[in-house]
Formats: structure tokens, C-alpha cells, sequence
């Protein structure tokens, strides 16, 4: 391995690995991702590693493992180059037809093509998919083309070019002032400009500075972070080695969580490469800059994603916020000043000091510039990472990108920002998605979670699931956020269980207010949005529940399943799947279904082929089932 | 040290720079109502009872006064609607989980006396979590004998296996308690030969 101590060493590297690179070079990459891997991506490679060998293409052929391209609906995805064919949906046995027919026969494969469901027709190259055609990737976009374990994929796409430019041509207080005219606002969640809290910590006094990566991404159904931290590892370092830099820290951190073990292994593989090519240690590329990295790996609390709770994590104390009237950009790691930013924040900086603030600025809104990685999930076609310019509306997202919403359902809501957002209803469709506008209507950009929802989905039941989740995850440390929450729980557990009062809905009300203002940290204030907003924009689902109906039949305490007499073809299919015998009958008399006995699981009406089950709600209810069981 | 003025419910004081909004009220006799305060030790900024509202700049924020430093012109609000509700609503909370303890103190003051919240069953109860004896035996002791264990409503506080043999000597801990809980986790350690952590509480 070549150790770098001058720049002049570096870029004749960096000369000969592209001089190196063969355009015509035919190479099979494989996504493997996490989201993937659960595909079996891992198989895929070894069958297509052992096919490969078969044919004895090794010499020809270069098979290579990438990150996560984000369309992670259609996993594994495998895509042949130079031709640029992608495939999907790629099983371990269709290895040897990739080799075989593609790679030796130039045949396009056609099952293994992307089928557009709107058209029916067969897309042969990534770039013609509606997924990826509405996207605008920056960020992303070297995810597919390097193996994140490989160093020099990465310097061979150009990375290390900013830390070049930033090291050798620009002072500190150059870069910090091209950061700040970019006005990239924090990925993470606050939105607060990156450019101000590097100056904060640039000027406070104390040594020794720490920058400091939050990858402790913990919402449910978003991977955003994970897919960078997975898949370009080198782009979330290098940043960070700039902002140390700009900074004055000669230390960094990256937080990882515990459950992104690839994400551990890709970014401690990436920080020993550095560190063997001389981009991290004593006198990097011979400039006279020092800085080390240090992965830190959390230990499984959401809470630990709060700033303060994160540094104390660091620390070696149990993550729990604590108070910052103080920032932790001034007081934080030991109570040295600490610059924490988002992964996807520090993976902009390259960008920025490569290609300058204007560049920047001319991407997004005026208020939020750039790009940002939602991931999109939940009742929608296309779910996966995708990348957009900031000012995009909700409708391009889920209907261009997205493909609209599975079985012709009909849209009700997309959550956005995490458990602690706020459900957006159909009416703002149409609004530019950016850090003010969410928070305008009740929710949040938080880290980029993008649930949606379809009118199947019970709000009240939503609401009751996030405050559920948050009560799980609370430390504990504030009244307002552990006992508020709790009785939250509590009387929305009791709404859709239909045993609640009218008095107990103002009750929540003021509850969720009053923990918003009072909670010690970002975790509890924001706690009550999801009960917020859903009062707010879907108050009569909440007043039907009261009634003792839950209109979209989801709240178990409120449904019951029924048999139609007159479409009851006494097969016993319900019968036979009913777990807990609660449905009677025989060959000349009609099913029926015990109500005391049922448990609401919905295997009768899934087994039913002659659609003779259906659902109940409210005064049509046959029975109401005693709520304690 | 510099001094600073600030206005503390329309009355100007004069205190150091840095100083908490909490003592500076104090010294010009404004309560406010804490639970797990001590002025011994630092500020933890938990209970949230003493929540004020600062204006800076003309623009309004609740902060808890306990921890908030004291700057040049802040203007500071100890009684507003908001901070009441939040109290009482705090007073409510603490009551469906505990009926004896400080905060029935607080709560009276504010003419709480039952809460519309229901009562859980609480096997920490009378203990409210304010830390004080976590703190008084970390900060003061040195000791870290006695910590918090489990997470959100999980959270009880518990002595530490080997940490704690001196606890049953110390019990200095037991002067910073309001509920009495921690008295009964060290006659516990007594009275078992293996220090177990939590014994069951009924």
C-alpha cells in the first residue's frame, strides 16, 4: 500500500488510476447494500463469481460489489457495464444467464428488465426509469459506481479532490466562508446552517476541538444515512477532514449505530485505508495537518441521536440529553467545543468546496439549498432512497418518483420526518418540500423519513404507534417527556379501543401541548406531533373513534368480522385458518363467527374466496368484544 | 466577574454574569418551584417545575431556570398562563404515579389536588426520579454508588453491586431525598447478603 507524504505523490496516483481505467472495461456490479443483502445479494455475487470463473472471463470480466443505489424495492439489483443494462429482482440462479447470455452473447435479458407499471413497458437502462429519471442524485450518485470498500474507486470518481483543494489552496476561513454563502442547513433533522455552527466552534475558545458525525439514525423506516455511511464512506470522511480543518480539530468521531454493523465495517475499513494512504494521521498529503478518526458505536438508544446525548454516549455515560442554553458547538465532547453534523451534511462539503457556494445555491429553494435523500416508503410503489432538489412538491415525490400508490388505493397522508413528525393530508399535495414549508404545516424535514399512507390507514391508530415508539424510547430524564408520554399512550390506547371520553380528546390535547413546550430536549418537544397534526387535519377519524367506529377498520377494539349469509358457500376455508376456533359451521349451514372468541387477526376474510367475510365498524358491529382478554 | 441587570418578573437585580435565572430570582425573593434542584449540586433541568419564560430580542422562550445563564437585559417571567399550565399539568403527571412526595407540595400551591390523568400502577413510587441522591453521591461523595437503571418509564433508580458496601454507613444521600425511597433501598441492602440490584418492591 502506498503511503502519500506529498501532494505531487497523490495526484500522480490519482493519474495512474485513471490512466489505469479501461472504458471499454465489461464490469458486473452488484448492489450490496443492506437492504439487498436481505434480497440475498451476497449469493448473487458468489454465483456470479463462480459463473464468471466457469466461462474463464476472470481477466475480462471485473465483478464488484457497490452500495446502495436506492432502489431498494427491486433488490438485488445488478447492473452490466458499459453497456449500463440494469436488471432487478436478480436471484442467485440467474447468474449464469447474466454471464452467458449478456456478457458472452450481448443479449439483453428480458425478465430480468424493469417493467414501468404505467406503460408495461421493458426499461433497459437506469437512467430511463421514472425512479431514477425524476431524481436529481449528488450525493448518491457514487454509491453505484464504487465498491465502498475499495479506496480507489473512490479517488478514481474524483474523491479527495475537495481535501486536495481545501488543504493546499484554501485557508480555513475561506472554506468556512464558501460553507456559510452555500446556507446548507443541518441533514439531520434541525435544519440550523452548518456554516454558523462551524464558526461557533471555530471561535470558542478551549482545545482540543472535535468534529463530530451523527450516524445514530434511529426512525423507523429510514436508511438514508446508513446507505452513504455504507456505500461512500470516503465521502462522509472527507468532509469531516475539512471541517476539521476549517475548524481547528485535529479529532473526529463517527457515531454509528449498533444495528448498522455494514455501515461499522465499511467506514472502520475506510478510515484504515486513509490512514495507510496518508489522507489521515500526522501531516496529511504533507500539508501539516493532522487528524485522526475514530469510529464510536452506539449502543441501541434513539435518544442518542440528540446531540448532547451523543457526546455524553462518547463520553462513556449513558446518552441522555442535557440542557444546552449553552451549545454543545461551544460546550460539548468533554466539554470542549464540538461541531456535530449529520452524515448527509458532511458528505455536501466536498461538493461544496469542489465545486463553490453558487453551484450550491443554485440547487433547492432559496431557504434551503442543495439536494436531500428522502426515503420513501409505506403504501407507495416505488419505495426506496431517493435524492431530489430541495423545493420538489409531496406529489412529484410519491407520484413521479414513487409511482403513486399500490392497488389503486387512495392517498390520505405521508408522515414526514421521522416518528416525532406530523402527518400531512392530501391537501397540501402540491407543497415544495423544504425545511420551512414542513414546519409551517406541522411537521418537519427531521432526517428524511417519508411514510405514506393510504386511506386503509387509521390515523388515530398512527398516532398511537409513533407515541408508542417515543414512550419506548424516552431516557427517562424529564417529567413532561417520560410521565407525558405515558399518559399519552395511554388515552390514545384507549381511543382505539373505543373506551375513551370526549373529555379525554381535549385532555390529550393540552397533554401534547404541554409537553412540546416543557421537554428538555428535541426528542420530547417534538414527541407530540404526530397527535398534533393528526388532530389537526383529521379530527373527525378521532371523534368517530369516540363513537366507537374507527372508519378505515384498522383499531381491533372497534371492528368485528362478519359472514355474509347469502355469499357463504360453507366451504370451512375460514374455519380452517381461524387460529382460535371462533368460527362455526358445517357443509348445509352457513358459517358464523363467535365475537367472544375472535381476536380480530383477518385470516377468515384473507382465506375467504368468496369475499362472504367482511369487516365492521361502529353501530354495525354484531357484538363488542370484551376490551380485557 | 462582570455584572449583568436583568428584569425578573418587572423587578430590575443585578447578578454576575452566567448566573442562573433560578438563583437570581432567589435572591430577590421570587419562588419557583423545584423538584430536583439542589443548590449544591449542579443543575440537572429535569422536573421542569421551574420553566420561565425569557424574552431576548423581543422574542419569547421557555427555559428552564434552574440551568439558564443570566445575560445583560434579559427579561424574565416566573407567572404566565403557559408556565401555570405547565406546572399544574407537571403536578398532575407526578400525582397519577405518586400520591405522596414534593411535588403534592408544588401541586397544592398551584390548586392541584386530584389529577385527571389515570393512576399507574407504580412500583417506583413514592421516588420521582429527580437524581438527587444519584447526584449528591456522584458530585459530593464521589462515590457513583447509586444510579439509574432502565430507560423512560422503566427508569428507577438502584445501588450499585460493590460500589455500595459503604452505603449503610454513608446514608448521606437520605438528607437530599424528598420521598423516602432511597432510605428503603439501603435498609434492603442490610438486610440481603448479596447485594442484588433492585430488590422487588410491594
Amino acid at each position: 500500500m502506498p503511503r502519500f507524504n506529498s501532494l505531487e505523490e497523490f495526484q500522480k496516483y490519482r493519474e495512474n488510476l485513471s490512466k489505469k481505467k479501461d472504458p471499454k472495461q465489461i464490469c458486473i456490479s452488484v448492489c450490496s447494500g443492506t437492504g439487498c443483502r436481505a434480497y440475498a445479494s451476497e449469493k448473487v455475487v458468489e454465483a456470479l463469481r463462480q459463473e464468471i470463473t466457469k466461462e474463464k472471463l476472470d481477466k475480462v470480466v471485473e465483478l464488484k460489489t457497490i452500495g446502495c443505489p436506492g432502489f431498494c424495492e427491486k433488490g438485488t439489483i445488478v447492473v452490466v457495464y458499459p453497456y449500463g443494462i440494469c436488471y432487478v429482482q436478480v436471484k442467485p440462479s440467474d447468474a449464469s444467464d447474466i454471464v452467458k447470455q449478456t456478457i458472452i452473447e450481448r443479449k439483453i435479458i428480458d425478465r430480468l428488465l424493469y417493467t414501468d407499471p404505467k406503460t408495461n413497458k421493458k426499461i433497459v437502462y437506469e437512467s430511463d426509469m421514472p425512479f431514477y429519471k425524476h431524481q436529481r442524485r449528488i450525493l448518491m450518485a457514487n454509491n453505484s459506481k464504487i465498491d465502498p470498500k475499495n479506496i480507489d474507486d473512490y479517488i478514481s470518481v474524483g474523491g479527495y479532490t475537495a481535501l486536495v483543494k481545501a488543504l493546499f489552496k484554501m485557508k480555513p476561513d475561506e472554506i468556512l466562508n464558501e460553507i456559510k454563502k452555500s446556507n446548507l442547513r443541518g441533514r439531520g433533522g434541525g435544519g440550523f446552517p452548518a456554516g454558523r455552527k462551524w464558526e461557533t466552534t471555530k471561535n470558542a475558545p478551549g482545545e482540543p476541538k472535535y468534529v463530530i458525525v451523527n450516524c445514530d439514525e434511529g426512525d423507523p423506516g429510514a436508511f438514508m444515512d446508513r446507505a452513504l455511511m455504507e456505500g461512500n464512506p470516503h465521502s462522509v470522511i472527507e468532509g469531516l477532514i475539512i471541517g476539521g480543518y476549517t475548524i481547528g480539530a485535529h479529532e473526529g468521531f463517527i457515531y454509528i449505530r449498533q444495528e448498522y454493523p455494514l455501515a461499522v465495517e465499511n467506514t472502520e475499513w475506510a478510515i484504515k485505508q486513509c490512514e495507510e494512504y496518508g489522507l489521515l494521521g500526522k501531516n496529511i498529503l504533507g500539508s501539516g495537518f493532522d487528524f485522526t478518526v475514530k469510529v464510536h458505536r452506539g449502543a441501541g438508544a434513539f435518544v442518542s441521536g440528540e446531540s448532547s446525548a451523543l457526546m455524553s454516549a462518547i463520553e462513556g455515560k449513558v446518552g441522555e440529553p442535557r440542557p444546552k442554553y449553552i451549545h454543545t458547538a461551544v460546550n460539548g465532547l468533554w466539554n470542549k467545543p464540538s461541531c456535530l453534523n449529520n452524515v448527509e451534511t458532511w458528505a455536501n462539503i466536498p461538493f461544496i468546496v469542489n465545486n463553490g457556494a453558487q453551484w450550491f445555491t443554485s440547487i433547492g429553494t432559496a431557504n434551503s439549498p442543495g439536494t436531500k435523500i428522502f426515503s420513501l416508503v409505506g403504501k407507495v410503489n416505488n419505495t426506496g432512497l431517493i435524492e431530489v432538489p430541495m423545493g420538489v412538491t409531496l406529489r412529484e415525490i410519491i407520484y413521479d418518483i414513487g409511482g403513486g400508490l399500490p392497488n389503486g388505493k387512495r392517498f390520505k397522508a405521508v408522515q414526514t420526518g421521522g416518528p416525532s413528525g406530523g402527518c400531512i393530508p392530501e391537501k397540501y399535495l402540491d407543497l415544495p418540500v423544504d425545511f420551512d414549508e414542513l414546519y409551517n404545516v406541522g411537521s418537519m424535514m427531521g432526517s428524511g423519513g417519508m411514510i405514506v399512507m393510504d386511506e386503509d390507514t387509521c390515523m388515530v391508530d398512527v398516532a398511537r404507534y409513533f407515541v408508542d415508539f417515543l414512550t419506548e424510547e424516552s431516557c427517562g430524564k424529564c417529567v413532561p417527556c417520560r410521565e407525558g408520554l405515558r399518559q399519552m399512550s395511554r388515552i390514545l390506547n384507549d381511543i382505539t379501543n373505543g373506551r375513551a371520553l370526549p373529555e379525554d380528546l381535549d385532555l390529550l390535547k393540552e397533554l401534547s401541548e404541554v409537553v412540546q413546550m416543557s421537554a428538555l430536549c428535541a426528542l420530547g418537544q417534538s414527541a407530540p406531533n404526530p397527535v398534533l397534526s393528526t388532530i389537526k387535519y383529521f379530527y373527525d377519524e378521532y371523534e368517530a373513534h369516540l363513537r366507537g367506529e374507527c372508519p378505515a377498520k384498522v383499531c381491533k377494539g372497534l371492528i368485528s368480522y362478519v359472514i355474509d349469509p347469502d355469499k357463504c358457500k360453507s366451504c370451512g376455508l375460514c374455519a380452517k385458518n381461524c387460529p382460535v376456533n371462533a368460527i362455526t359451521g358445517g357443509k348445509k349451514t352457513v358459517y358464523r363467527i363467535d365475537n367472544s372468541k375472535c381476536i380480530k387477526c383477518g385470516n377468515c376474510l384473507d382465506a375467504c374466496k368468496f369475499n362472504a367475510v367482511s369487516k365492521v365498524t361502529g353501530r354495525n358491529m354484531v357484538e363488542v368484544t370484551p376490551s380485557k382478554r | 466577574m462582570k455584572m449583568v441587570t436583568i428584569r425578573i418578573d418587572d423587578k430590575n437585580v443585578q447578578v454576575e454574569e452566567g448566573t442562573t435565572l433560578l438563583k437570581a430570582a432567589k435572591s430577590i425573593g421570587v419562588d419557583i418551584p423545584t423538584l430536583c434542584y439542589n443548590d449544591k449540586l449542579e443543575p440537572y433541568g429535569a422536573c421542569r417545575f421551574c420553566m420561565v419564560e425569557i424574552e431576548k430580542n423581543k422574542r419569547k422562550k421557555l427555559v428552564a431556570s434552574c440551568c439558564y445563564p443570566a445575560e445583560d437585559g434579559l427579561i424574565v417571567r416566573t407567572k404566565t398562563e403557559s408556565i401555570d399550565r405547565i406546572r399544574r399539568t407537571l403536578a398532575e403527571l407526578l400525582l397519577a404515579v405518586s400520591p405522596s412526595g414534593k411535588h403534592v407540595e408544588i401541586a397544592k400551591q398551584y390548586g392541584v389536588y386530584t389529577s385527571r390523568f389515570k393512576t399507574v400502577d407504580n412500583p417506583e413510587a413514592p421516588c420521582n426520579l429527580c437524581g438527587l441522591c444519584v447526584r449528591y453521591c456522584r458530585e459530593i461523595k464521589k462515590k457513583n454508588a447509586v444510579c439509574f437503571v432502565g430507560r423512560g418509564v422503566k427508569r428507577s433508580i438502584s445501588l450499585v453491586p460493590g460500589a455500595s458496601d459503604s452505603c449503610a454507613s454513608c446514608r448521606e444521600c437520605l438528607s437530599v431525598c424528598d420521598a423516602g425511597k432511597i432510605v428503603y433501598l439501603i435498609d434492603m441492602l442490610q438486610d440481603v447478603s448479596c447485594p442484588a440490584l433492585r430488590p422487588s418492591v410491594k
